[in-house]
């Protein structure tokens, strides 16, 4: 059972490096900031998920779990409010069309 | 196990100094707090891999309180930077 | 492979400060520091110092970043008025030699430090069940050393004192900072709604379980003044006039308890600040839940500045 659980982890945490890669190399690639910001939130949300869920099985209790899953929801939620802020001050600096 | 994750760790912090490269050049502010963003992202990721890569659990909670920390850092230079920008008149802008 | 990481994350950090320092921008280098001090925290917990690190991500993560990046905004107008006055190539040189010479005796007088360094570590370790706590820097905060911690308290105050001294005459004792006004159905508004329940009871955890893991009430103080933040900035409260009575009160009570616990303590332990045996966890969980309101007080109205509105 613990071989399977570790499979899973390691599958799980390589997909999440996986995803901050892309959203880095979106980040740093990508030509406009609106396109930027936009690799940059969805990728890393959910590298964070998938490093969450496979620490996971790791866990030694269940408040542990807990506090795992409520960090990558605290993520979610300030990535959420804070994209939209930074969304609107890109917006602001465009001239009128 | 505990290698593989240090690894990980690794890798992450390797991808959140890349991500300072859009602090360093980013032409505007909005890039900077985009890279600002990854570096709280990408610290949590990484803090989470080491803390289960040593067996150490206080790190989980390290990691919490940067998240609302992070959170609460972004939300106030988002805001002061757009205080400071001349912004077109646009009642609906939700600020 | 640990060492990979930890020359990666000081090659890092020493990279990012040499930037935040020569960077133009003042913006800019806000974000570096920001940045900074959350590569800071990585290097805290590679220094085993995991109450550090907390500290550093409360502190330096988030409150002292909103502090400069306030102060950046305000300072914004006169940018290109002190960029003109660049010191001449002289002056420069003579700072750089200055900072290098600093840094050289530094790194002697770290480098010439007794092997293995002199501690009373297990000294604190041996004698820490007297105090009923078992988190050793608790132990060192609020029992060893509790009057460093009473003076810090205090000195925290009259920063604050200081700070408000610096309102003109004509606001004296009114509210600080600037009115926000925010769409009340924007992002913003609606993340100021739901975090700050969170983060209270996320602050409240980390000040409890600051007895026998790491955590404390500072950092727990530290979260609890960013929520209170938040709903300032997102407009949804105002910051009261700091000539309000419970606002004073609030801010005395933590050291005023502490004081008393200590005289408490000289009339029936001997010393000022000496715990009866025994009474000695209840009366740290007094002193910190005393002291937590008041510093997340401090903190939040360290960070709103000196009054610019007169209070109404």
């Amino acid at each position: 059972m613990s071989a399977v659980l570790d499979v899973f982890t390691f599958a799980a945490v390589t997909a999440g490096a996986f995803f901050y890669l892309a959203g880095t190399v979106g980040l740093l690639r990508f030509p406009d900031s609106l396109t930027r910001l936009h690799a940059l939130t969805k990728a890393d949300n959910l590298g964070l998920a998938l490093v969450v869920l496979g620490l996971l099985p790791r866990v030694d209790s269940v408040l542990a779990g807990l506090k795992l899953v409520a960090i990558w929801l605290l993520v979610l939620l300030a990535g959420a409010a804070a994209s939209q802020l930074i969304a609107q001050t890109v917006i602001r600096r465009r001239p009128e069309p | 196990m505990p290698e593989f994750l240090l690894a990980a760790c690794m890798f992450v912090l390797a991808m959140v100094a890349l991500g300072l490269v859009r602090i360093v050049r980013g032409p505007n502010v909005a890039e900077r707090l985009m890279a600002a963003q990854l570096l709280g992202t990408g610290g949590i990721g990484a803090l989470l891999l080491l803390g289960a890569a040593t067996g150490d659990a206080s790190l989980v909670d390290v990691s919490l309180t940067l998240a609302l920390l992070a959170a609460f850092a972004s939300v106030a230079f988002a805001k002061a930077a757009a205080a400071s920008t001349p912004d077109r008149a646009d009642p609906g802008s939700g600020e | 492979m640990i060492e990979a990481l930890n020359i990666g994350l000081a090659l890092l950090v020493l990279a990012l400060g040499a930037w935040t320092v020569v960077a133009r921008d003042t913006f800019a280098a806000t974000a570096g520091f920001l940045a900074y001090g959350l590569l800071l925290t990585l290097v805290w917990v590679q220094l085993h110092g995991v109450d550090v690190a907390l500290t550093e991500a409360a502190i330096g993560g988030g409150l002292t970043g909103a502090l400069l990046i306030r102060a950046a905004a305000k300072l914004r107008k006169t940018e290109t008025a002190a960029r003109a006055e660049r010191p001449g190539a002289p002056t420069r040189l003579v700072a750089a030699l200055a900072s290098a010479a600093v840094t050289v005796a530094l790194a002697l007088a770290v480098l010439a430090l007794p092997d293995p360094a002199p501690t009373l570590a297990p000294e604190a370790m041996a004698n820490i069940a007297a105090t009923g706590v078992g988190n050793p820097i608790t132990a060192v905060l609020l029992a060893y050393r509790s009057m460093d911690t009473l003076l810090e308290a205090i000195v925290l105050l009259f920063a604050l004192i200081g700070v408000w001294s610096l309102a003109p005459d004509r606001v004296w004792g009114g509210r600080p900072g600037p009115l926000n006004r925010v769409d009340p159905n924007g992002i913003l508004a609606y993340f100021a709604r739901v975090l700050p329940p969170i983060g209270i009871i996320v602050g409240i955890y980390i000040f409890w379980i600051g007895a026998d893991l790491p955590g404390g009430k500072f950092q727990g103080a530290t979260i609890i003044a960013a929520m209170w933040l938040l709903t300032i900035m997102a407009g949804l409260t105002d910051v009261p006039p700091v000539s309000r009575t419970w606002l004073r009160v609030l801010l005395v009570l933590g050291p005023a308890v502490f004081i008393a616990v200590g005289a408490a303590g000289a009339l029936w332990a001997g010393a000022f600040l000496g715990y009866p045996d025994g009474f000695a966890k209840p009366l740290i969980i007094v002193i910190e839940a005393a002291l937590m309101p008041s510093l997340a007080l401090v903190l939040a109205l360290l960070l709103t500045g000196a009054p610019e509105r007169a209070a109404a």
